[in-house]
């Protein structure tokens, strides 16, 4: 089911935040916090395995709670059409240190590759771009996702969006931990905010 | 049984400046909703503030979420929505239990007390029952004035004991809302 020149879904997460610097990273279930999990764990990392459709609302609340640090989401294609109306939260809310990055292969690969509606009709910049977030573009480029992980760190020109089309390869899954207290506790931890 | 008032015609009720209060002092910060009359006092009142930011949702499943993002950095917040609101929720309220953060939200009653619509019915009636399987406790206001104490327990162990709690603001509290005079 690989498509040739379709970029390497693990390779893209990596190259994304091979330079974070302090960036706070919401990865959406499923593959995309697989991914998140092999680019290396990080305490400012809020890995999901569940709450689909969550994930852009969870960085857009981190996103207004720390308006000086980068917050970037990345989901999937499947995530991210469950989750299509927090785009246009997103569009009127216009956070300016958010960025969202969409993995798009087309299919929900968790769950058997099903095909998703991304495979079909749906366009997922197109709809970013109707919601109120001008920047937004798809991605087919390491070289883009380079320009990308470099826009993202800017805190005063977002919000942003990108789908990436990538290979719909099944990757062995890296486990992150999955303790939802342990995750949030160690990211406010690492932000300065004592537990309860 | 009185009817809902209009909010520009008549004189505002004391009990939405009440909750607007505790909010303040417990510095709930991030306050997503999805509209309903009933609510309408508090979200002016929140889009007025300084302090408070009112973020208006498409469902309200998006305000839990927001709320988890908000406390993961460092802010409280509080969901306004309707008792039809409750019922799209319910996979997303697993973030109460799963993240343990603060969860308050303030449902506003319709499909009792003396409802015209029956499509509101089914969610009215099924909204405290929801709320308990997914693991949030549930407070109710009928009267005016009970509306502080309860507010303040309310917000007390939400945001002191990350214990998930709802209040029901009862139709009978907000006015029947009404269709045909």
């Amino acid at each position: 089911m690989s498509k040739a020149n379709l970029l390497d879904r693990r390779q893209v997460v990596s190259t994304l935040l091979a330079d974070r610097k302090e960036a706070l990273v919401v990865a959406g279930l499923g593959a995309s916090t697989y991914d998140l999990a092999a680019a290396g764990d990080n305490p400012r990392n809020l890995y999901l395995w569940g709450a689909m459709g969550g994930a852009v609302m969870m960085g857009l609340g981190l996103a207004l709670s720390q308006p000086d640090l980068p917050v970037v989401v990345v989901t999937g294609d499947g995530e991210m059409l469950m989750g299509m109306g927090s785009l246009a939260t997103v569009g009127v809310q216009k956070p300016k240190n958010l960025s969202i990055l969409v993995l798009d292969n087309e299919a929900y690969g968790e769950t058997g590759g099903q095909m998703s509606h991304t495979a079909a009709t749906a366009d997922l910049v197109g709809v970013a771009r109707a919601c109120g977030i001008p920047d937004s573009k798809a991605i087919s480029t390491l070289g883009e996702i380079e320009s990308f992980a470099e826009a993202m760190q800017d805190t005063s020109s977002g919000p942003r969006f990108a789908n990436v089309k990538i290979d719909a390869a099944n990757l062995e899954r890296v486990l992150s931990n999955r303790d939802g207290t342990y995750i949030m506790n160690r990211l406010r931890g690492a932000l300065g905010h004592a537990p309860i | 049984m009185h009817a809902r008032s209009e909010a520009s015609t008549e004189q505002a009720a004391a009990w939405p400046e009440e909750i607007f209060a505790i909010l303040q002092r417990y510095q709930a910060r991030q306050v997503p909703y999805v509209p309903d009359a009933g609510h309408s006092q508090l979200i002016q009142r929140v889009l007025d503030s300084s302090t408070m930011r009112g973020i208006p949702l498409t469902t309200e499943e998006e305000g839990v979420a927001l709320l988890a993002g908000a406390w993961a950095g460092g802010q409280r917040g509080v969901l306004l929505m309707q008792s039809s609101g409750v019922g799209n929720c319910i996979n997303m309220l697993s973030l109460t239990q799963i993240f343990r953060f603060p969860f308050l939200t303030l449902v506003t009653m319709r499909g009792e007390w003396g409802e015209f619509n029956p499509w509101q019915v089914p969610m009215g009636s099924s909204t405290q029952g929801v709320f308990e399987l997914s693991g949030v406790r549930v407070l109710r206001a009928t009267h005016p004035d009970e509306v502080k104490d309860v507010m303040e327990a309310a917000a007390s162990q939400a945001y002191n004991a990350c214990t998930p709690t709802a209040v029901l603001l009862a139709q009978r509290l907000i006015g029947t809302k009404v269709f045909v005079k």
